[in-house]
């Protein structure tokens, strides 16, 4: 048994689900109790879909166990085929159904319906969404283009490929296929197919035409590019183009497989960021600490754009995915830090207070630790929030991309920087210790409104309270725990005068140093005596 | 709902519902009602035993990323505990040590069941029971079930009351008269009406579920109680087989509903008429002055409800008469008769009652009334939107402090806003 408060991946069949939604033609029967419908309001809601997504639950109850479960699914396949007239239905169970062990595959196929079953065996108790989104598309893949022949190209007909991964609620997919389209059509190289998102059953029995594939998010799609290369001999591009070097990288795999020369593609002024690094203002990121955290694509891409993009230093990386821990370790050694493979956020906590960083790249949920720490942080990973979808164009793949990345990785250190200025001149008159900063301001509103009680108000319902401005934690980093009564007024006046997103971080080193070298009582001396110690 | 007819168990008082639903429900699951109980009830944690599913479900039903620290979490339930490799009751007695040694501030644990841990049959009463051996009298444990295959959203709270029910203090047949107000409501409603209530001269009045999990009621032959909430069938079926009456009436929606439940408790407890007339009359005054503002935006336009809350029937009676919408389809998961006479006996003839779902079919019937407004689930609302129908999130209903004088306003502005919105959107989509 695992205590949980958050989950960054649901269950399998919610990767079923998000596969099912991201195609055309596919409805997913899916054997389940009512509440489990919530699965609904991820695509209404969080992405803001327009369609329902393409299931049909069979909401059993207590009264129907031991009797006519089967029954109901069994109606609810009949239903659905004549209702949503689909190309391919999915069929499961979600984790209720797997304990009552009714068979949803066997029951499905025994109704003899007219359209092609895919049944899905994903273990709830043991798997999680990206295991089940994976299973599922290479379920589909297999199904649907298995068996078939790979067709010879046409004597001097440009390559072709298909891309691989982006789904429903995936983080930035929608717009990372545009960039991603964008290189290929830079290199004249065709698109087969794009799937799961999109593609209907029917687009997926073309895929053996295309030369090679590009897999975008490994979590979902390669499984079944490994099967399409077994299958059919199509050649992997592993590249995940994230972040300027490797969006470079990326052109040259490809290009290396079409048979075509990367020289003019490469050449492009798309990319901002990498002058944006140099540029003098540029500076002060230098050595910034940074903890990354994610899903195994996205923290792999952060960590490299960190180190080597940007010149921040990479001082903890983790992953939530498992089946990618191999990875996060080799690029946790190459950093120097120790891999964080754990998909419980009381430890990613407890590893970024740890860390010190002075940026978090995280998920959603590291965005609320690091608001607790008063730390500046930016979202890079799903699970994906409302705020995960903006109006505007957002990729992160491609030279694009890699420019929404600078900004949005460099604007959180910025208002930091703001408000440090503000704090030098916290003895003006019209900067006293009491004025939030301006972008602050819900926050000090709630404050005087009761606070957290009032998170959940009238006019404020849970979804938008989602995405309000955040919650009033005191500020953690001043907290004198204690150990205040050692620190002289001095001192604690002159740590004031150190910024608060690394404020926490100069107490805590000073009173280690105190600890270390015996000094009981710590006054401005032991505060700058601590500075230079642990100047790096 | 499960168990319709067990439930069922007063005689048919008034009306049928005209259509009976049994397909795929769009509803939550009772563990729902977790997200308002435990912002209820500060000093208690929820701990749901569960699947992943279920813990998916309340970060995503609740959209609670903001909580830093909810009091609420998932005991998932893993491969080990399932094939036997791990004893159950051992792994929960694990968790809930490192659950209390993280939030020592916890008095009371509240185990949760949900549909894994009833179907594999894990009792949680009987984990309940053993755990209060070992850490009372600091902590109470308790346990009820929220599973979706026993409940649907704010039957959660029916089951949360009917166990807080069993662990409230037996008040003798001699007791003075009191009464329990039962289904949580907002801190600021439970006010005003606790003022009200102090004002009519009615003394001992409790809510339930209390804010504090020390100060429960104690509840006997001389208890009378008011359902502040029209989901309460369990809860109101224990109060009554600890002693205590119910005072029927209507629910405390809107200037009428409000005074006929005020009323109802002051006629049972011998309020003059002159000093509730004396009491009221300010509310009453400015509930009508508040809603006046609405008419033009609410009357005349049609409302269909689907099921969620239980609340439809007395929102559907409130929009009707005090603000002139029109009804076409009134949803709701469930219609308790017998709770729900009053109500029931005010709506329009014509009106369709429907109980239960059948999710496809119900938006069938919705596409052909052609309302002016939906009120409907999350999963629903945006592709409603999508073709051009205004919708009103029915969630919303039991986050917000809709009940009393005082927010007579603010219910129809829940629903008057999505339609000024509308008009107020020039840009075609
Ligand atoms: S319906 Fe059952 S399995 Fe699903 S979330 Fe609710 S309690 Fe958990
Ligand atoms: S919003 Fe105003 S105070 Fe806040 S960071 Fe931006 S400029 Fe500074």
């Amino acid at each position: 048994m695992q205590l949980t408060v958050w989950t960054y991946e649901g269950p399998p069949h919610v990767g079923a689900l998000r596969i099912a939604a991201s195609m055309k033609g596919v409805h997913y029967v899916l054997h389940a109790p009512q509440g489990d419908t919530y699965a609904d309001l991820l695509f209404t809601m969080i992405e803001r879909r327009r369609t329902r997504p393409p299931v049909t639950y069979t909401t059993f109850q207590a009264r129907d166990l031991g009797k006519d479960t089967a029954e109901l699914f069994k109606d609810a396949c009949r239903e659905a085929v004549e209702r949503f007239k689909p190309q391919a239905i999915l069929v499961g169970a979600s984790c209720t159904a797997e304990l009552i062990q009714d068979d949803p595959g066997g029951l499905a196929k025994a109704l003899g319906l007219d359209v092609p079953v895919v049944p899905l065996e994903l273990p709830s108790y043991q798997r999680k969404e990206n295991w089940g989104a994976a299973e599922t598309f290479y379920r589909l893949v297999r199904g649907f283009a298995g068996g078939r022949e790979k067709p010879a190209r046409q004597e001097g007909a440009p390559a072709s490929c298909n891309i691989l991964g982006p789904t429903a609620l995936g983080f930035r997919n929608r717009d990372d296929i545009v960039e991603v389209k964008k290189l290929l059509k830079s290199l004249g190289v065709e698109i087969n197919v794009v799937a799961p998102l999109d593609a209907s059953p029917l687009d997926l029995t073309r895929l053996p035409a295309a030369d090679f594939n590009v897999v975008l998010y490994p979590e979902i799609a390669e499984t079944a590019a490994n099967w399409l290369k077994r299958e059919f001999g199509q050649p992997i591009v592993r590249t995940v183009p994230i972040g300027v070097t490797a969006t470079r990288e990326f052109i040259r795999e490809v290009a290396e497989l079409a048979g075509v020369d990367p020289a003019e593609a490469l050449a492009t002024d798309a990319d901002r960021l990498s002058w944006y690094a140099r540029s003098v203002d540029s500076n002060y990121l230098t050595g910034k600490r940074v903890f990354i955290y994610g899903d195994a694509t996205h923290a792999l891409a952060a960590a490299r754009i960190a180190e080597e993009e940007l010149g921040f230093k990479v001082c903890g990386l983790g992953t939530y995915s498992f089946n990618f821990a191999r990875d996060i370790t080799a690029a946790a050694r190459k950093y120097g830090v120790e891999p964080l493979i754990s998909d419980d956020h009381l430890d990613v906590e407890e590893a970024i207070v740890e860390a010190h960083p002075e940026l978090v790249l995280g998920t959603q949920m590291e965005r609320n630790t690091a608001k607790r720490l008063r730390i500046p942080c930016a979202v890079i990973s799903a699970p994906v929030h409302v705020q995960d979808f903006p109006a505007r164009y957002a990729p992160q793949m491609g030279f694009e991309g890699a420019n929404v990345i600078f900004d949005s990785w460099v604007h959180p250190l910025m208002m930091g920087l703001e408000e440090h200025l503000l704090g030098m001149f916290r003895e003006d008159f019209e900067f006293h210790d009491d004025t939030g900063a301006s972008h602050l301001a819900a926050v000090n509103a709630a404050r005087g409104a009761g606070g957290q009680g009032a998170a959940i108000r009238a006019e404020q319902p849970a979804f938008e309270a989602a995405a309000a401005p955040e919650e009033t934690t005191p500020d953690t980093t001043d907290s004198p725990d204690g150990a205040a009564a050692r620190w002289t007024p001095e001192a604690e006046k002159e740590l004031k005068k150190i910024p608060f997103f690394v404020r926490g971080k100069a107490r805590r080193n000073t009173e280690r140093f105190a600890d270390e070298t015996g000094v009981n009582v710590i006054t401005i001396e032991t505060l700058y005596d601590a500075k230079a110690h642990f100047a790096r | 709902m499960s168990n319709t007819a067990a439930r069922c168990d007063a005689p048919a008082a008034g009306r049928e519902p005209t259509i009976h639903q049994r397909g795929q429900h769009e509803v939550f699951c009772g563990l729902t009602s977790i997200i308002w109980l435990h912002r209820k009830m500060q000093d208690a944690f929820f701990l749901i035993v569960g699947s992943r599913t279920c813990a998916h479900l309340m970060q995503s039903a609740a959209g609670v990323m903001i909580f830093a620290e909810p009091r609420f979490a998932t005991a998932i339930i893993e491969e080990r505990d399932l094939s036997g490799m791990a004893d159950l009751h051992d792994e929960l007695d694990a968790v809930v040590e490192r659950l209390l040694k993280r939030r020592p501030d916890i008095k009371m644990l509240v185990l949760v069941g949900s549909c894994p841990s009833e179907v594999i049959k894990l009792d949680l009463s009987r984990a309940a029971e053993r755990l209060n051996r070992e850490h009372a009298p600091d902590r109470r444990v308790i346990a009820y079930s929220g599973s979706g295959i026993e409940t649907t959203f704010t039957q959660g709270e029916d089951s949360f009351l009917a166990t807080l029910v069993d662990e409230c203090p037996v008040a003798e047949a001699d007791a003075a008269p009191s009464l329990v107000v039962a289904g949580s409501l907002a801190d600021v409603v439970e006010d005003q009406f606790s003022r009200i209530f102090q004002a009519l001269g009615i003394e001992n009045v409790a809510f339930l579920p209390t804010r504090r999990s020390d100060r429960l009621p104690a509840i006997g032959p001389n208890t009378r109680f008011l359902l502040a909430q029209p989901f309460l069938n369990e809860a109101a079926k224990k109060l009554e087989r600890r002693g205590a009456t119910h005072i029927p009436a209507l629910f405390p929606l809107g200037e009428e509903g409000t005074t006929a439940w005020l009323k109802a408790a002051s006629d049972a407890f011998g309020v003059d008429p002159a000093r509730f007339e004396a009491v009221t009359a300010p509310g009453r005054e400015r509930a009508r002055k508040a809603l006046e503002s609405y008419a033009e935006t609410l009357s005349g336009k049609r409302i269909f409800f689907f099921p969620d809350s239980q609340l439809e029937p007395a929102l559907a009676r409130f929009l009707s008469r005090e603000a002139g919408m029109g009804l076409t389809e009134i949803g709701s998961p469930y219609l308790h008769r017998r709770h729900l006479a009053a109500e029931l006996d005010l709506l329009p003839e014509d009106v369709v009652l429907s109980e239960g779902q059948d999710v496809e079919r119900q938006i069938d019937r919705c596409h052909e009334a052609d309302p002016d407004l939906i009120v409907c689930g999350l999963g629903l609302a945006n592709p409603f939107e999508a073709e051009g129908y205004a919708t009103k999130w029915s969630i919303e209903l039991v986050f917000t402090p809709i009940q009393g004088y005082e927010q007579a306003g603010d219910l129809a502005e829940l629903f008057a806003r999505p339609l000024r919105r509308r008009a107020a959107l020039k840009v075609e989509v």
